[in-house]
């Protein structure tokens, strides 16, 4: 008999769209930002914790190993210990995946776990031509070696490349993230209404969420130095619609590609942390646990089809448990393309490919639409790579306590060829 | 940074023990410890039973005794520095001023003068080592030495100025021949310190390291390694009379703005002394000693010595651990923006609550600037908003040791908060109001615990306004007002105890003053004569600036609950002010007040008015300090000048209040009060407490 582990609490910042130029918030910042509320509506002293686990993919030179410098700044002491993680999207999946096994190990009572990115920090590179050059300059001992090395200055030095696409760029397959969705789009059959028919209930969904106040206890407002107060995920389009929809061009294979800026997830800055916590540590401190992790599944596809990740990590753990589709009663997966989710969808209806890939029986079914990102999904709220993977988790957990649900799973694509995925059950 | 996050390593190792070659500190009774080592000899100083080294007399003559021995056996160099981890030396032993007569005095700077002159023409290299703060009379004996090491976080000034003095030890000669002498002057005349990149700049210290590398730095300076500019090159440039006259003349004028002559004599017999002798150094020593003396017997410098031992007295009210880790603000408002923003820089981790998201956001962007007045680093003022956690839902309550409430002054919306604190409150926590104008024995029925709930009336600005009222209730435990007296103390804020009386102390005594010059006002006086003639008397600024600036809402809101609370006499309040509140012209918040405040803070300057005028507005403030000692609002006359001094800024040079009555003869004031309450009525008739006074 394992040890259960729990999911005890958890909050994020809103999801702030990356408008061009750097946000208000470092990675760090963002982290500390939704870390205080979370960490003062405990009812223990945040220094009761053992660890901290943070994600973080894009780290910046001012903030190297994100998770001690939040750990510090949040207050949590000297002899914290902490750790940085990165599996690109899934980074935030992965914090919370190790401290779950160090808990039900019995190693840890109680970590910290999140994922922050500010993706609008993402630094300007140098080419690499202008870097070698950079060094000839520095390395030229007299006047006539610099002179010599002055001649090699090129124009096209000056032009940085942003760190961010070459970041999104697969550097196995050279690939864009956008065009290995393209290439599910087509094996899957997946048509541009489709697509944006997915984007489109993905903003109704998150608006409808943010009107009711749903998202109260788990999006804590964020309050920049100058005094400006983000309350929501400002990405989300209410009255977003086909026609609009319609509009933007294919924004990486024009002009016949599917995938667009509508149908994508948006490019944003934003952190999320959970608690989890060991059986010990709820009792001690009378803790009201939101969900049970039950289950964690990695697993590794070819890169330029990253988007099935999802359907790779998902199936062994519904098989391991000898679950069918009713009995998984949420599902979140992480809305990195439209085409990209309603491909895993399609997958799973696929006869051969769930027999062949999968080893199941056969089609493991469709998901209802009811039960697959009831609240939206990143197409709306935005995908910080770093965040995602802890976000899905923590609403999941938030969404089955709402619907009374017993059974769900969060699930990610991520950018290289892998998925990650865990299972929670009402605690 | 939320919180302290010392880790057992560092609290098992502790403070980085201080170089100080062959001495071991704190040994023996004497102020000076000495070493020789290698042939260098070591002075360290470290007075017994203090933790603060301050150049006394004893000081004095025993370093004249080493220096004998130095005469006689001079070493290869002499290292001079402080054994007390707290700092190099706090400045002279200005207790001891007090018993001193003229004489004793001009015999005592002479004795330091000699010395000091002896010290600097040792030939062997003499290195002062600084940590900490040098000041004042410790300035002058670092100023003496060849050179000046400063350990990182060092700091030099002469803060006499504060106190109605200038440098006495030959500051006056020796920084302007070391460094820029505008700069010199400058340090002299503002008190203000020098950090140490600045001294660095400045010229003051000719190495800058940390405390582990003191050594090092001491070798390589007897090693002849070090290269520093020649000292006193700017100097040559104000040998010339014609130029020092003319740099005087600016600086006159610079200090008769913020410091005028008739109140201030000091900064003014600093120019002159330089102006005179700026280029004869043994001239300027010999008029230093008689300028310094002459100042130390005028009436300036013996009440801003009063002053400086009252503030110690309120310092050390709050000096204790106060076991307040957290607090959290109820009322993002004007004065809870403040509080939670100061107490935040100062340490604590806070949180604010408020309904609004609004006012959250904005005190972010003002704690930033608070901390940048306070010339906060980046990563400084990071820490500081790190701590200060906005709250919109209130999470804070549960964990806090304080609680502020800062919400609008309406008793039924407090006792609403205070009812939902019920069972949220940590156990043991105190409930704090900022009420100003409320009473808490009205309030404390609503409060959780009555016997935790106490007042703590903080004055606007809070990062600039130093007094902090604590109030009790008849029901308050001493326990919670001791703690909120210490807690002050650890927000660097200073502590006065009082009663819940109509107004407190601060209030009670201020109010009638302001509504005096409202019904001078109406009377037809100008308001800018008004304010003048408070000026001339030494408030920083007039009693109808003052008004607008506190907000004209909250004075007719003061004015109307202390004349409903108190069966006392109080002038009537004003139609002008009842109309300005209605129209929403509130003062500076609004932009618009008596004064225009939309071009900056108005500069009132006009002569004339009643010959009354003055006393009329002071001696009512008097008579309400004397009915607050009489019932007991406050505990003594030194608090009550105390709080007047830093809640109002009442004229710091005339010692206080009840210290000015004292000075001008109880009976005058009396005689003065009747006078007054014959022309202008029952608001004047004096309190019966004048004859305990």
């Amino acid at each position: 008999m394992t040890r259960p582990v729990y999911l005890v609490d958890g909050a994020r910042t809103p999801f702030l769209k990356a408008r061009g130029t750097p946000g208000p918030f470092t990675p760090v910042d963002l982290a500390v930002e939704c870390g205080r509320p979370l960490l003062t509506r405990q009812p223990f002293d945040r220094r009761a914790l053992d660890l901290v686990i943070l994600g973080c993919v894009n780290v910046l030179q001012d903030e190297m190993n994100p998770a001690r410098v939040a750990a510090l700044r949040l207050g949590l002491g000297a002899d914290m210990v902490a750790f940085t993680m990165q599996i690109n999207c899934g980074s935030g999946m992965q914090s919370i995946d190790t401290a779950y096994r160090y808990v039900r190990d019995g190693s840890h009572d109680m970590i910290l776990a999140g994922g922050t990115e500010a993706l609008s920090h993402a630094p300007l590179v140098l080419r690499q031509s202008a870097v070698e050059w950079f060094g000839e300059m520095a390395q030229a001992k007299d006047i006539m070696d610099k002179a010599k090395a002055l001649t090699g200055l090129r124009p096209e030095f000056f032009k940085p490349i942003l760190g961010l696409e070459r970041g999104l760029t697969d550097p196995i397959t050279t690939l864009n993230m956008g065009q290995t969705a393209e290439i599910l789009a087509h094996r899957f059959g997946i048509d541009r209404t489709a697509a944006d028919t997915y984007a489109m209930q993905s903003h109704h969904r998150l608006a409808q969420a943010q009107k009711k106040n749903w998202l109260d206890d788990e999006v804590m407002p964020a309050f920049s130095k100058d005094g400006t107060v983000h309350e929501h995920d400002d990405g989300v389009r209410p009255d977003s619609d086909l026609d609009g929809l319609a509009k933007p061009k294919p924004a990486f294979e024009p002009p016949y590609g599917k995938v667009t800026a509508g149908n994508s997830s948006q490019i944003t800055d934003g952190a999320s942390w959970v608690i989890v916590a060991s059986e010990a540590a709820v009792e001690k401190y009378g803790l009201t646990p939101l969900a049970r992790i039950v289950d964690s599944q990695w697993a590794a596809l070819d890169p330029s089809v990253m988007g099935l990740g999802p359907v790779l990590a998902s199936t062994p753990i519904v098989a391991r448990h000898d679950l069918g589709l009713d009995d998984i009663d949420l599902w979140e997966i992480n809305e990195a393309f439209a085409a990209q989710v309603l491909a895993c969808l399609a997958a799973w209806e696929d006869d051969a490919f769930c027999r062949d890939v999968l080893e199941l029986d056969g089609a493991f079914g469709r998901i209802d639409r009811d039960r697959l990102n009831i609240d939206g999904g990143a197409i709306s709220l935005g995908h910080p790579v770093g965040t995602s993977g802890n976000r899905i988790v923590l609403h999941l957990a938030n969404a089955l306590k709402r619907r009374g649900k017993v059974r769900g799973i969060a699930t990610e694509c991520i950018g290289g060829g892998q998925g990650g995925a865990l299972l929670l059950e009402a605690a | 940074m939320f919180g302290s996050n010392t880790g057992p390593v560092l609290r098992n190792l502790g403070e980085t023990r201080l170089e100080c070659g062959p001495v071991r500190p704190g040994a023996g009774d004497t102020a000076w410890h000495q070493g020789r080592d290698d042939d260098i000899v070591w002075l360290v100083l470290d007075q017994a039973d203090t933790s603060i080294n301050k150049v006394s007399r004893d000081v004095i003559q025993a370093l004249a005794a080493e220096v004998d021995k130095l005469e006689r056996d001079p070493p290869r160099a002499l290292v001079i520095r402080s054994g007390k981890p707290a700092g190099f030396a706090a400045g002279a032993d200005i207790k001891g001023f007090n018993d001193m007569s003229r004489d004793q005095m001009s015999d005592l700077l002479r004795q330091g003068h000699e010395v000091l002159d002896r010290l600097a023409a040792l030939e062997c290299p003499t290195i002062c080592v600084v940590h900490g703060a040098a000041l004042g009379a410790g300035l002058e004996i670092a100023l003496a030495c060849d050179w000046r090491i400063a350990v990182q976080g060092a700091s030099f000034g002469f803060p006499e100025v504060k106190l109605g003095l200038h440098p006495g030890l030959g500051g006056t000669f020796r920084l302007p021949a070391l460094i820029d002498p505008t700069e010199a002057m400058t340090l002299m005349l503002t008190g203000k310190t020098a950090h140490t990149d600045k001294a660095e700049k400045l010229g003051l210290a000719d190495v800058i390291t940390q405390e582990r590398h003191v050594r090092a730095a001491i070798e390589a300076i007897v090693a002849d390694k070090i290269d520093r500019d020649q000292p006193g090159l700017k100097a040559r440039a104000f040998n010339l009379a014609s130029a020092r006259t003319l740099a005087a003349q600016r600086m006159r004028s610079e200090t008769q703005k913020k410091a005028p002559k008739d109140h201030y004599p000091a900064p003014h017999a600093l120019i002159d002394l330089w102006e005179k002798h700026g280029d004869d150094p043994a001239a300027m020593q010999s008029a230093e000693i008689e300028s310094f003396a002459a100042l130390l017997d005028t009436e300036t410098s013996k009440n801003l010595r009063r002053v400086f031992f009252l503030q110690q007295d309120l310092k050390n009210d709050g000096r204790e651990e106060d076991g307040i880790r957290q607090v959290h603000v109820i009322g993002a408002g004007a004065m809870g923006a403040e509080i939670a923003a100061w107490a935040a820089l100062k340490g604590k981790s806070v949180t604010l609550g408020d309904v609004e998201l609004e006012p959250l956001g904005k005190t972010v962007s003002l704690a930033r600037k608070i901390c940048k007045d306070q010339h906060l680093s980046s990563i400084e003022t990071r820490n500081a908003l790190d701590r200060l956690m906005p709250d919109p839902k209130g999470y804070g309550i549960a964990q806090a040791d304080l609680i502020v409430e800062a919400a609008p002054e309406t008793a039924d919306l407090k006792e609403k908060i205070y009812s939902a604190l019920s069972d949220k409150m940590k156990e043991g926590a105190i409930l704090a109001s900022n009420t100003s104008s409320l009473r808490l024995k009205d309030l404390r029925g609503a409060a959780p615990d009555a016997g935790r709930f106490a007042g703590l009336h903080f004055f606007n600005p809070v990062s600039k306004m130093k007094l902090v009222e604590v109030v009790r209730h008849d029901g308050t435990e001493d326990e919670v007002v001791d703690r909120l007296a210490r807690f002050c103390g650890a927000i660097d804020r200073l502590p006065v105890r009082v009663t819940d009386y109509p107004g407190f102390l601060v209030n009670r005594a201020l109010t009638p003053y302001l509504m005096e010059a409202m019904v001078l006002m109406d009377e037809g006086v100008e308001k800018e004569k008004i304010d003048a003639a408070a000026i001339a008397f030494g408030m920083p600024m007039g009693p109808v600036t003052l008004s607008d600036q506190v907000g004209l809402d909250i004075c007719l809101h003061v004015a109307e609950s202390l004349t409903s609370h108190l069966d006392k006499s109080m002038p009537a309040i004003s139609d002008r002010l009842r109309e300005k509140v209605e129209a929403g012209d509130t003062g500076k918040k609004a932009g618009r007040g008596f004064y225009d405040w939309s071009k900056g803070t108005p500069h009132p300057d006009a002569a004339g008015g009643p010959d009354d005028l003055t006393d009329r507005m002071i001696l009512p403030m008097l008579n309400a300090c004397v009915e607050c000692l009489r019932q007991n609002v406050v505990g003594s006359v030194d608090e009550t000048d105390a709080a007047m001094i830093f809640a109002t800024g009442f004229a710091p040079f005339r010692g206080g209040p009840m210290h000015y009555a004292r000075t001008r003869g109880v009976d005058a004031i009396l005689q003065r009060l009747d006078d007054l309450q014959d022309r202008h009525g029952d608001r004047f008739v004096p309190d019966p407490g004048w004859q305990d006074l």
